[in-house]
């Protein structure tokens, strides 16, 4: 479904990063995973891509979004790559603090 | 002067030898900002020019800081991709990458059960930590299908590879 895998910027042993683990593998979604500095303000990173150093955080190359906030991700995954017909209703979709 | 100092033999191994294909790996390779798991055989596709991967002891003893202080100084980023290779954690592979200043020129395979180093035949089994493994120090260069243009493992310990070698393939 996805041509190129997600980047998931994630932190080891983060509870938030492991809920985007199950969703993507849920979901079947191609990944890869880039674990981040546990220094939050070394995470210059995913700042420069998120505009914010909090993990987890995405970046879909397929749709051209990069967000963070796990809430938001995962229903980011399940609209954009759900079986439940509804994909591609949103997914623009860019930051948020839920 | 006689110093009365011992190298410990470690004997022949059989590693890859020039010309032979370098065995494949996936582990996390450590830079600057994150790890994750890049495959030998991507590593050596990403740039022109030759794939320097370089065995040293765990991150923190003497033999690790002082090959990454003589690489650096001779700056072979430059002219390579020049990559890492320890029993070492992520962890302590963005502290070794901090304190040597490798930035983003240089990065470094995490290897902790040391099964790249058995692959390569060069795993060395450490007097006095009961269980530790870790690779012989060892240099390859390869091409960009892992094809081996120069290797060099230590068969004493400790011993350190002969940079102006390595450097002569570089060029």
């Amino acid at each position: 479904m996805s041509d190129q895998p997600i980047t998931f910027y994630r932190l080891q042993a983060c509870p938030f990063c492991e809920r985007v683990t199950r969703t993507l593998q849920d979901l079947g979604v191609d990944y890869r995973s880039r674990f981040v500095e546990p220094l939050h303000s070394e995470r210059d990173v995913v700042k420069r891509l998120s505009g914010k150093r909090t993990v987890p955080a995405i970046v879909d190359e397929n749709t051209g979004v990069t967000m963070s906030e796990s809430a938001n991700i995962v229903d980011y995954l399940q609209r954009t790559y759900g079986t439940n017909g509804d994909e591609q209703t949103g997914g623009m979709r860019t930051g948020g603090d839920a | 002067m006689d110093l009365d100092f011992d190298v410990v033999d470690l004997g022949p191994a059989d590693h890859p030898e020039e010309g032979d294909q370098a065995p494949e790996f996936t582990r996390p390779l450590v830079t600057d900002e994150y790890w994750e798991d890049v495959a030998l055989s991507d590593l050596v596709e990403r740039e022109d020019g030759p794939t320097v991967l370089v065995f040293h002891p765990m991150d923190g003893a003497f033999p690790a800081t002082y090959v990454w202080k003589e690489i650096t100084k001779r700056g072979w980023h430059a002219d390579a991709t020049v990559v890492g290779l320890s029993i070492s954690t992520p962890y302590a592979h963005k502290d070794l990458i901090e304190e040597r200043g490798l930035g983003d020129d240089y990065a470094l395979y995490s290897d902790p059960a040391a099964a790249v180093a058995e692959e390569y035949d060069i795993a060395h089994e450490l007097d006095g930590m009961a269980g530790v493994v870790e690779p012989r120090p060892a240099v390859f260069v390869l091409d960009s299908e892992r094809t081996v243009e120069y290797a060099w493992v230590a068969t004493e310990w400790p011993d350190f590879p002969d940079y102006d070698d390595v450097e002569a393939q570089l060029e």
